[in-house]
C-alpha cells in the first residue's frame, strides 16, 4: 500500500500517521505501519494507550521542590527519607536525572535547572530556575551542591555562574568530572577533552 | 562546473542548535565561504568523532558533504580551542557575545576572509586578556569598520565640519560624531567626551598589541560601552542577549576561591 499517487487514507488515519512522523526517530514509513498495527490491535490496548499519552500532559507537574516532572508533590526523591539531605546535584533538564539515577551512586537530591544559560538562543539566567536554588540553599542542611550540567561551553559556563552565586554562601561546590567517554576512542578526542582528562589523571 | 560532493574549510563555530535526538545545526565562519550553516550528526553522544571539535567558540579544520538543505559535516579536527577563554566566566560571556555580534552582522555565503582572520585575532586576545572590556570595545570598532560601519570620527556627520577638541556628540544615525552645534539638537545624539573621542580615534588606527596598552578609568570605560553598544543596537535594532548577560555579570563578585574555607562554612 502506498500513500502516494491515488490513495488518499480516511482523515483519522492520515492524521494519526502525521502526528507519530513527528516524533523523534519515527520516518513516514514506521508511523505508517504503527497506525496500521493500531488499526488491527484489540480496543483495550489502543484505549489504554491514548490514555497514558493523555496523563502524561494532565497529570504531571513540577516538584516544588526540585523541579522535577512528577505525578505526586514532593516528588518520590524529594519525599525518600533515605536520601541523603545535604547534598544537591544540579542537572539542566529532568531527563538528566536518569542516567544518574542508575549507576546507583548518588544519594543525595537534585534540582532541575530546565536549560542552561545560551544567550544566541534568547536563554539568560532569568530563564532557568536559579533563584529557585538559591532559595532552596538559604538556610538549609545542603553542605555540597554537584554541578552537572553537560560538558560543553554553555554547560561549563552556567556551572561557572553557579558557582559564583553559590560559593559566597559557605557550601561546597563540585563539578563532575570530565575526562574522555567510556567506549570512546582516544584518536578522535577533541584537546579540551584530552587535556581534562590529562588534569584529572589517576593513580593506578 | 559541478562543484565536487565534498570539501574542506576552516571555521569557527559561533552558534549551534540542538535538532533532534543527537543532531546539532552549527552556524560555522568559515574562511572560504563565509557565514554557513550545516548538520554535525550524532554530535551530542559522548562517543562522537566530531564532539569537541565541533564546539561553540573553536577553531577547526572540517570536512562537509553537500546535502539537499544542509550540508553535513563529516570530518573535524580542532586547530585553535582557545580554552583559556573557554575556563573563564567573562571571557566565555564575551566569547558568545563576539559570536553573537558576527552572526548578527553577516549574510550567509559571503565570504570574507579578512572578517574569519580578525574574529580568529579577537578570540586569541580574549583568551589572554585580564581586561576583556577593552579587548570587547577595539574588537567591536574593528568588526564594525569589517562590515562597513566604520564611525566617523573627523568630521561631524550633518554639517562635514572636522571636530572641534571639545565634547561633541555621538549619533548612531549619522553613523559618528556630530559637532557641538549640529548634535545639540538631535534627541537621538548623546553628549561624547573629548577623552572619549581620542580614544576611539586612536583605537581605530592602532593594532591590538597597542589599544589594549591604553588605561581607561571607569568612568571612560564606561562612556565608551554606552556608546558603542548604542550604536550596535541601532544598527541591529535589538539588543543582543549576551550583551544583556554580560552586563549582569559585571555586577556580580568576582570569582570566589573554588574551596570556601572551614570558617565560611560554618557561618551558615
Ligand atoms: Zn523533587
Ligand atoms: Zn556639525
Amino acid at each position: 500500500m502506498s500513500l502516494s499517487g491515488a490513495f488518499y487514507p480516511a482523515e483519522p488515519i492520515a492524521r494519526l500517521i502525521e502526528e507519530l512522523n513527528r516524533l523523534p526517530g519515527i520516518g513516514p514509513k514506521s508511523a505508517q505501519r504503527l497506525t496500521f498495527y493500531l488499526l488491527r490491535a484489540p480496543a483495550e490496548q489502543v484505549q489504554a494507550l491514548a490514555e497514558a499519552i493523555k496523563a502524561l500532559k494532565e497529570r504531571l507537574q513540577l516538584c516544588s521542590v526540585c523541579l522535577n516532572i512528577t505525578d505526586s508533590d514532593p516528588c518520590t526523591i524529594c519525599s525518600d527519607p533515605e536520601r541523603d539531605r545535604t547534598q544537591i546535584c544540579v542537572v539542566e533538564e529532568p531527563i538528566d536525572i536518569l542516567p544518574l539515577e542508575r549507576t546507583r551512586k548518588y544519594k543525595g537530591l537534585y534540582h532541575v535547572l530546565h536549560g542552561v544559560i545560551a544567550p544566541s538562543e534568547g536563554i539568560g539566567p532569568e530563564e532557568l530556575k536559579i533563584k529557585e536554588l538559591l532559595t532552596r540553599l538559604q538556610n538549609s542542611q545542603v553542605t555540597e551542591v554537584v554541578l552537572a550540567t553537560n560538558p560543553n561551553l554553555e554547560g561549563e559556563a552556567t556551572a561557572m555562574y553557579l558557582q559564583r552565586l553559590i560559593a559566597p554562601l559557605g557550601i561546597k561546590v563540585t563539578r563532575l568530572a570530565r575526562g574522555l567517554p567510556y567506549g570512546g576512542d582516544l584518536e578522535y578526542a577533541d584537546d579540551v577533552t584530552l587535556s581534562r582528562a590529562l588534569e584529572g589523571r589517576q593513580e593506578m | 562546473m559541478p562543484s565536487p560532493r565534498v570539501y574542506q574549510t576552516e571555521a569557527i563555530v559561533i552558534r549551534r542548535t540542538d535538532l533532534g535526538e543527537a543532531d546539532r545545526i552549527l552556524t560555522l565562519y568559515t574562511r572560504d565561504l563565509g557565514k554557513i550553516r550545516a548538520v554535525a550528526k550524532g554530535v551530542r553522544r559522548p562517543q562522537s568523532k566530531l564532539g569537541g571539535h565541533v564546539e561553540l567558540l573553536t577553531h577547526s579544520r572540517l570536512m562537509l558533504a553537500r546535502a539537499r538543505n544542509l550540508d553535513i559535516v563529516t570530518q573535524a579536527q580542532t586547530i585553535t580551542n582557545f580554552l583559556p577563554l573557554k575556563e573563564d566566566l567573562e571571557r566565555t560571556a564575551s566569547g558568545l557575545y563576539l559570536a553573537e555580534l558576527v552572526d548578527a552582522f553577516t549574510a550567509e555565503r559571503a565570504e570574507e576572509p579578512a572578517l574569519f582572520d580578525l574574529v580568529l585575532e579577537i578570540l586569541a586576545h580574549l583568551a589572554q586578556s585580564t581586561r576583556t572590556d577593552i579587548v570587547l570595545r577595539y574588537s567591536e570598532l574593528r568588526l564594525l569598520a569589517q562590515v562597513g560601519y566604520r564611525p566617523e570620527l573627523e568630521h561631524c556627520g550633518d554639517c562635514k565640519a572636522p571636530l572641534q577638541p571639545r565634547t561633541n556628540f555621538f549619533s548612531p544615525v549619522h553613523g559618528g560624531v556630530l559637532c557641538h552645534s549640529c548634535g545639540y539638537h538631535e534627541p537621538q545624539a548623546r553628549p561624547l567626551s573629548l577623552n572619549a573621542l581620542k580614544v576611539l580615534r586612536f583605537w581605530q588606527k592602532c593594532d591590538f598589541a597597542t589599544a589594549e596598552k591604553v588605561r581607561l578609568d571607569v568612568g571612560l570605560a564606561a562612556e565608551l560601552e554606552a556608546v558603542l553598544q548604542e550604536y550596535i543596537r541601532c544598527l541591529l535594532e535589538r539588543q543582543l542577549k549576551s550583551a544583556t548577560w554580560l552586563e549582569k555579570l559585571k555586577h556580580m563578585p568576582p570569582t570566589p576561591s573554588p574551596r570556601p574555607s572551614q570558617q565560611s562554612a560554618d557561618m551558615s
